[in-house]
């Protein structure tokens, strides 16, 4: 048995101080605790409890690219991020694109204790945007999102074709990765003043815009859910606003570092800041924020992308593009809310546990809910260091950040312990 | 003394001294005296990633005059083609004894780079599109010989101003000097913003008459259709420098090239070799310009 006392917990009805008692894998009471003998006793200190967030967007390189990361070392990752779910991108080595290869990730991912890892599939026929993949035959094995990652469907007939396939299956969600990739190729970081001053090759905003028009356009037609990864531009958060408005059903994500970051912080050419898409203007992190806030975007996702040291110890235009983000994801959102506990555990757990149809994750605290809680304290400074993720490419390390992961609670045990670091 | 990677933020009395420097070493070359062996026993060593024929023989040269031991690292004939990293290449050559790397790379940050891995100083010899800072200085000195003062000159950089790494080390550091810039080309051709103190057109025609300097950028022929020309025919229609532009200027006013130059697109031949060209000076300056940079970057430990 585990008390958590004196905490701000996320109930249905609200925001209330109360103690959380888990039995099992359980929530077995909230509110005031008579006795707790024999238990695990935390005092939250007024810290917020709510649901285990859920990441709709990481790469854990496996298989093929275990040296930056692997399902162990990217699950402790998520814990200590206060995760407890997590959607692993199809972009691994080989890519999951086939009913078999499916199986064998969902096998992997279920030896996984400390996390829940739901396995995306790719749409495409190794990720290459020419031929439909196998997707009825990973629906089978339980794959549940689809997605290029990395890449959108170049050729918008196929992609057609593979929404109306996927709307015929039950809580199938197509992800895209909105870039026209004939106006972004060669480029490495939003195209607009820095990138001008550095003559570096930028990507365009309207590279992103286009295939957001493009997507929802085809998601109406053909009535299949979309989801859209990693906005970055004030434009398509515009498109994803009007497109709700008229009634399709089309979701959205967006990342903490372009909650956080602009192109502006690219006055030194830092390769742990080059990420697709780029960090865009001030602008469009500033629409990015308010799109988040009004639920325009529903989610939070990482796009936790990890690469060694030595492979971003190179110049800018070689470096190899993400950053990690399981780690600090809740801090940079809580900041983005301004403090809203509500709305924090709606964008980082509850909505993208709806997209991804995750049932065991993203639900009120309340008796007879599943054990899958974080304790965040919104108030606590400090500074990343070192990172539980196998790399540390983060734009982070080293900065003083405002919110902190206590504890992670995975299916009723403790999965993340940080203490007053 | 960290070498020189770029002359962003540098100021006008910093600029200054630099430029009376390479004056200096032009009086003495003029004079036929030689310049003291100011870097005798020190390595310089020149990294060129990118081909080059000028700066990387004016670097060479102006090593020699001021007395250094000069080392070529050439990419094609080193470890680079079995794959050692650029990060392993600075290290390498900085342990084998240089006291000084000067670099050329295609990558905008490689200089900052090798500055932050090596320790010894760095001299920025042209990197990426982001900047060329001798030749910008080169090119003030030139000016000044010229004009005798750079205060109010006008100076209109006309055409790939997006690809120009020259162009972009003036942007940096010629209206610290009191230059006012104004970038000419179609929009295909120009930086996509300007972070810049400078004004921009489409037209050289409009622009020409207030110019007292007409800087001509090479038209990237090997890009082809993605250098964002209709036709060569036309960009010499548009903004080729002809001799009936020539006559639009102002008298006092001159043209200037960094080469290499494309004779009968962005330039007529009568124009390149004529009296108002200053091309040939530029090139002149390039040695005592770079043996001032050089002497700045070592010369102090002496």
């Amino acid at each position: 048995m585990i008390v958590i006392e004196n905490a701000l917990v996320l109930r249905a009805t609200g925001v209330e101080l109360a103690a959380v008692v888990i039995e099992g894998d359980r929530v077995t009471s909230v509110g005031s605790v008579a006795s707790a003998n024999g238990a695990t006793v935390i005092d939250a200190g007024g810290a917020w409890v709510g649901p285990g967030l859920v990441d709709l967007h990481v790469h854990f390189r496996e298989p093929g690219q275990t040296w930056k990361e692997d399902l162990g070392s990217g699950a402790r990752s998520a814990a200590a991020g206060g995760f407890t779910a997590v959607v692993t991108m199809p972009n691994t080595d080989p890519p999951i694109d086939s009913g078999p290869r499916a199986v064998e990730a969902i096998t992997r991912a279920g030896l996984v204790d400390s996390v829940d890892i739901a396995v995306a599939g790719a749409l495409t026929k190794g990720r290459a945007g020419v031929e439909i993949s196998d997707l009825d035959a990973m629906y089978e094995a339980g794959v549940r999102i689809f997605t290029d990652d990395g890449d959108s469907v170049p050729d918008g007939g196929l992609l057609r074709r593979i929404m109306s396939y996927l709307g015929d299956l039950p809580g199938a969600l197509v992800a895209e990765h909105p870039e026209d990739c004939s106006m972004t190729m060669n480029g490495h970081m939003h195209e607009g003043a820095m990138s001008a001053r550095h003559g570096l090759v930028g990507l365009p905003g309207v590279g992103e815009d286009v295939i957001v028009a493009r997507d929802i356009a085809i998601a109406r037609d053909t009535g299949a859910r979309l989801h859209l990864q990693h906005l970055s531009t004030a434009s398509s958060v515009d498109l994803v606003r009007q497109a709700r408005a008229t009634g399709v059903a089309v979701t959205a994500e967006v990342t903490p570092h372009h909650l956080a970051l602009d192109d502006a912080s690219l006055e030194r050419l830092d390769p742990n800041l080059k990420m697709y898409p780029p960090l865009r203007a001030p602008a469009d992190r500033a629409a990015v924020i308010t799109g988040l806030r009004q639920g325009v975007i529903d989610a939070v996702a990482t796009d936790h992308a990890p690469h060694t040291a030595a492979e971003k110890a190179v110049p800018f235009e070689q470096a190899p593009r993400g950053v990690i983000g399981l780690e600090t994801a809740a801090a940079l959102t809580c900041v983005a809310l301004n403090g809203d506990q509500a709305v924090f555990f709606d964008r980082l757990s509850t909505a993208p546990a709806r997209i991804a149809g995750l049932a065991r994750h993203g639900m009120a605290v309340e008796p007879g809910a599943p054990a899958n809680l974080v304790l965040f304290d919104p108030g606590q400074t400090w500074v990343p260091r070192a990172f539980a993720s196998r790399s540390a490419n983060s734009p982070f390390t080293g900065k003083e950040l405002v919110g902190k992961v206590l504890m992670t609670i995975h299916d009723g045990r403790i999965s993340y312990e940080g203490g007053q670091g | 003394m960290s070498g020189l990677l770029t002359l962003r933020g540098m100021p006008a009395d910093r600029l200054g001294d630099l430029l009376d420097s390479g004056q200096r070493y032009v009086d003495m070359i003029r004079a036929g005296v030689r310049a003291p062996s100011r870097l005798e026993g020190r390595t310089v060593t020149i990294v060129f990633f990118e081909p080059s024929t000028r700066t990387r023989l004016s670097f060479e040269k102006a090593a020699h005059a001021l007395g250094a031991t000069v080392m070529v690292f050439a990419p094609e004939m080193s470890s680079t083609v079995k794959g050692e990293s650029f990060k392993d290449t600075i290290l390498t050559l900085t342990a084998m004894g240089s006291d000084v790397l000067v670099i050329r790379h295609v990558l905008a940050d490689a200089a900052d780079l090798a500055a932050l891995w090596s320790g010894v100083p760095i001299i920025n010899a042209g990197a990426g599109r982001r900047e060329h800072p001798t030749q910008t200085l080169i090119d003030a000195l030139t000016l000044r010989q010229h004009f005798g003062a750079l205060q109010g000159l006008r100076m209109g950089i006309v055409g790939d101003v997006d690809n120009s790494r020259v162009a972009r080390g003036h942007l940096a550091a010629l209206p610290t000097l009191g230059i006012e810039l104004t970038l000419i080309g179609p929009s295909t051709l120009l930086p996509v913003a300007n972070p810049w103190v400078a004004r921009t057109t489409h037209s050289l025609d409009e622009a020409l008459g207030d110019l007292d300097v007409v800087y001509l950028l090479r038209v990237q022929r090997e890009r082809g259709a993605a250098a964002g020309l209709s036709s060569e025919a036309s960009y010499n229609r548009r903004y080729g420098m002809t001799e009936e532009r020539l006559s639009m200027l102002k008298p006092t006013s001159v043209i200037m090239h960094a080469g290499p130059i494309n004779r009968g697109i962005e330039i007529d031949d009568s124009v390149a070799d004529g009296e108002r060209s200053l091309i040939l000076e530029q090139v002149a300056n390039g040695v005592p310009m770079r043996m001032a940079v050089l002497e700045a970057a070592l010369g102090e430990r002496e």
